[in-house]
């Protein structure tokens, strides 16, 4: 849309605009070749344009980390800043403009390590925003240092000798936090998967928690490499309240019905097994969320000059 | 009624009457009470209804509340000493003045923390508890008598006074209910206005059961009485005129009313001493005004919460202290960086570390202009007053918002938790932001379409059709597109400094108290005006030549400093911060550590300016500023002397 459009359209005319890949969007990412962060922002573009998200009402928070550069790859408003700290902003806009579509796109780095506190409460929180995280296991824009999240004993530049401990399992961390109402697990080489889950936890009413398993081809490529070529390598969690892609049948032939209404069940899931378990494990759209019990009615400034003059009074000398 | 026993050489212990009897009516300008008990015997309760009560009685207040470091410190020792002191007379009070002229004392062990702060005057009238002097438990009797030896050589005269055995004609556990009789054995003292503390009781216990009102009333009534039969004296204070609508109330509920009157309606905070009252306050009245109060997982996500509110349209809030403030520092570089507006009020305490957390302290002041990686330039000020507490955050919310920039406030424990009156405030539709208007943005307009001469740009935020943009805390263009040239980072800080010029040019210099020029200038900031004032007419009574001046805008530097300094031959700051004493060991020009303050004022105006500070956790005392000052004096002199 050419600029003036987009001026013209500003003026209440909202309804009849439609909106076009590019319209969310039209830059070439400097994301590496090969790296998985492309076929995310094509998906969460792809998402857009299905739901028709107005751009301008559209959010995107990121911290710091190669996928942190998200936002400026995109024509909706965008808030890059600082390490590990995206949920408090996130928290901060929806609080204050619940009008506004808010997502929230971070590394593992961000995420599980620095921001961590964050994470726990944002869950709890259950603010209705979407949560992606890219988790590539390893620190790729300082150059290959080790994660959270990266396997015992795979080798980085600051535990050359190989991680010293167990990956921490992002999956079974949020699902064991108070009032968690959505958890799902996609992968970037599965497009279809990818997109059906994003457009899941966009509509969930709630703090939506996506991890999907992302390719570095520079730091952690032998990690997810043999993965992506090979189906029988996932599990499909399958169930009407969930993901089903239908596309995906005849490729992934291994799949396990999962109602994500059961916690329990979801938590075992989310534990480490041989396959990638791809889905949505966990889902309740009736838990509470703060941003709706926090929700207030707005006052003009004259209401409120009267009310704080009462106030004062109870002062008055 | 029983009179108590004698309980010390010192002072006369009252006459055993059912009448009243006669009292000497003293009449005084002014005067100084503390009221101490173990923590949670309630003196603070009782000191905060007598000051507010005498404030609406049209005296002059100021208070100091004494706050124990621990919540439940062990009873009957200095340690537990919780309390208020209260400065009122017939002028407006400033300061917290010098000793305390009466003391009401729960048991000896806390009067004797007073004593050993020489925070009583030496002819202290002191009214004491009498029924440790002959408890059952030895060592309780001999720890009183330590106590009454150890403060022998000075003059108090001590009554004592039963309040136990009193308080247990109305009440079973006289723990609860003593400082209502204290109160009312206060309101005889000082003829303070029985219907006017009722109503404040009745204001103060409205969730509980009426029975609750009508005990404590009725404890004060016997304290009332008690004081009318057994008391040979009464204080007289006149009142001040006042022809004009005045409220009462300490600096947090001033910041949080400003803050409301400011039209701000986001605050988010995480808990820390002494700044918590004010987000207490808020989040009991807020919601009425729209406002909400975020109660973060840390300081850090506090700021970062107020960040994205601000980010998503209006101007918002958090509110700290030092430890605080250290672990906000990444995201307010945030707000700086991508001209975001934010207030923080961050209410001072002892540093460095977890320091006094209860205590006053002005050591954040480097840290509020400074603490920053690369150039980060934001607008620190400092209110000196409970009343500047109030408009200090209508004026920062509007500086927040015109220039885009963080807007540091800094208060302290002292402003925090000190009551004082002033004119009412006239409240302003003006003073709130205009509504939100998410017009359409031209095609013309940029995130950062910076005004080169000013710095100044518009902001657009989410909600504005076309004008989508990715803010971030990379150095960017105009465009909000990261930008790494050589010459782009020079721009970006030029055009965020600029700002800070422009906000310069509008500001005036501060007013001189006393004479425009003299030997010595006295410089403070923050909530030590009044003392440092009162310090200075005290000297220039006795034909010194000084004055003060007093700085409100730290950052940027209040203009027309070099001008007020040139025309005094001797400038030094006053502060409540560190700085080596020249007569310490290994100390030497060279190597002295100065003053927060006068560092910056020296680098500033190139003025050879001295400092006289103290951390003692307590607010400075008036006559403590008055030695400093004479000292100096001298001290110039003679060395003038010298060198003639």
């Amino acid at each position: 849309m050419s600029d003036q459009l987009r001026s013209f359209f500003g003026c209440g005319l909202d309804d009849e605009r439609t909106f076009d890949l590019e319209d969310y969007g039209d830059v070439v990412a400097r994301w590496c070749g090969g790296c998985g962060d492309h076929g995310i922002l094509n998906a969460v573009k792809r998402m857009m344009r299905d739901e028709q998200l107005l751009p301008e009402r559209t959010v995107f928070v990121s911290g710091i980390g190669c996928s942190s550069r998200f936002p400026h790859y995109l024509n909706t408003y965008g808030f890059h800043g600082i390490h590990g700290r995206a949920l408090p902003v996130a928290t901060g806009i929806k609080l204050s403009r619940p009008d506004l579509h808010v997502f929230v796109v971070m590394g593992d780095g961000d995420c599980c390590s620095i921001g961590a506190g964050h994470w726990l409460h944002a869950t709890r929180y259950n603010i209705d925003m979407t949560v992606l995280m890219l988790d590539n296991a390893i620190y790729g824009l300082t150059k290959n240092q080790t994660s959270p999240t990266t396997p015992q004993g795979y080798k980085t530049n600051t535990q050359p000798k190989g991680s010293f401990l167990p990956a921490l399992n992002p999956l079974t961390t949020t699902l064991g936090v108070t009032n968690v109402s959505f958890v799902a697990q996609t992968a970037d080489w599965v497009p279809a998967h990818l997109l059906a889950t994003i457009q899941a936890a966009y509509r969930h009413p709630g703090f939506s928690f996506v991890r999907i398993l992302q390719r570095c081809p520079k730091f952690t490529a032998p990690l997810f490499s043999e993965q992506a070529r090979t189906p029988d390598l996932h599990e499909l969690l399958v169930h009407p309240d969930g993901v089903t892609v239908p596309a995906l049948d005849k490729i992934y032939k291994r799949r396990l019905e999962h109602d994500p209404a059961d916690l329990d069940r979801a938590r075992m899931l989310a534990e480490e097994s041989e396959r990638f378990r791809l889905g949505v494990f966990y889902r309740d759209d009736t838990r509470p969320r703060y941003d709706e019990i926090r929700h207030l009615p707005t006052y003009t400034a004259a209401e409120n000059i009267d009310r704080l003059n009462l106030e004062l009074d109870r002062y008055a000398v | 009624v029983s009179s108590s026993s004698p309980v010390s050489a010192v002072g006369s212990a009252p006459a055993a009457s059912s009448e009243s009897v006669a009292k000497n009516v003293i009449r005084i300008d002014e005067h100084i009470l503390e009221i101490v008990s173990d923590s949670g015997e309630g003196a603070q309760k009782c000191g905060q209804i007598f000051a507010s009560v005498s404030a609406k009685m049209s005296y002059g207040v100021w208070t100091v509340e004494i706050i124990p470091a621990e919540i439940e410190p062990p009873a009957r020792t200095p340690a537990s000493a919780s309390g208020n002191l209260i400065r009122f007379g017939r002028d407006q009070i400033t300061n917290w003045g010098d000793e305390a002229n009466l003391v009401v004392a729960f048991n000896e062990q806390v009067l004797l923390s007073q004593h050993r702060l020489h925070a009583l005057a030496d002819d202290c009238v002191v009214l004491i508890e009498s029924m440790w002097s002959e408890h059952p438990d030895e060592e309780i009797r001999q720890e009183w008598k330590a106590a009454l030896e150890e403060m022998a050589e000075s003059h108090y005269r001590i009554i004592p006074v039963p309040m136990q055995e009193e308080c247990l004609r109305r009440v079973d556990d006289p723990r609860k209910g003593k400082n209502m009789f204290v109160l009312g054995m206060l309101a005889q003292i000082y003829g303070l206005d029985l219907e006017k503390i009722c109503e404040q009781i009745r204001q103060q216990f409205a969730k509980k059961a009426p029975e609750v009102s009508k005990a404590n009333c009725d404890l004060l009534e016997l304290g009332v009485a008690w004081a009318e039969r057994n008391l040979d004296f009464r204080i007289e204070i006149p009142r001040i005129e006042i022809d004009e609508p005045r409220v009462v109330m300490n600096g947090n509920q001033a910041s949080a009313l400003g803050a409301v009157a400011s039209g701000m309606e986001f605050c988010a905070m995480y808990p820390i001493t002494p700044a918590t009252s004010v987000s207490h306050y808020l989040c009991e009245m807020f919601e009425n005004y729209g406002g909400k109060v975020h109660q973060a997982e840390d300081e850090i996500a506090a700021a970062g919460v107020a960040i994205g509110a601000s980010y998503a349209g209006k101007v918002a809030l958090t509110v700290t202290s030092g430890p605080g403030l250290a672990l906000k520092t990444e995201f307010i570089g945030l707000a700086i960086m991508t001209e975001i507006p934010l207030v923080v009020l961050d209410v001072q305490r002892g540093g460095p570390s977890t320091g006094l957390p209860t205590k006053v302290e002005q050591s954040d002041l480097l840290a509020a202009l400074f603490a920053q990686p690369g150039d980060a330039p934001r607008v620190v000020m400092a209110p000196a007053t409970i009343e500047e507490c109030f408009h200090a955050m209508v004026t920062a919310r509007r500086i927040a918002k015109t220039f885009r920039c963080v807007v540091m406030v800094l208060s302290d424990a002292n402003l925090a938790s000190g009551q004082q009156q002033f004119r009412r405030p006239a409240l302003d539709e003006h003073w709130h932001a205009a509504p939100a208007n998410h017009r359409a943005v031209g095609a013309d307009e940029r995130p950062y379409d910076w005004d080169p001469e000013t710095g100044l740009s518009q902001r657009i935020v989410p909600g504005q059709p076309g004008g989508m943009h990715t803010v971030t805390g990379l150095n960017h263009d105009r465009d909000s597109k990261v930008e790494y040239g050589p010459e782009g980072n020079q721009l970006g800080c030029e055009m965020r400094s600029r700002k800070l010029a422009l906000l310069h040019e509008t500001l005036s210099p501060p007013p001189v108290h006393g004479d425009d020029s003299g030997r010595l200038l006295i410089v403070g900031w923050g909530s030590t005006k009044g003392a440092i004032e009162e310090a200075v007419d005290r000297a220039r009574a006795q034909g010194h030549s000084v004055s003060s001046t007093h700085i409100t805008f730290l950052s940027p530097m209040q203009p027309g400093l070099g001008d007020i300094f040139a025309r005094f031959d001797h400038v030094m700051s006053v502060e409540i911060n560190y700085s080596d004493d020249l007569s310490a060991p290994h100390i030497t020009p060279e190597n002295r550590r100065i003053g927060q303050l006068a560092l910056l004022l020296r680098a500033q105006t190139l003025v050879d300016i001295d400092c006289w500070t103290r951390v003692p956790g307590q607010p400075l005392r008036p006559g403590q500023i008055h030695e400093a000052i004479c000292n100096k004096l001298s001290s110039v002199s003679e060395l003038e002397a010298t060198s003639s």
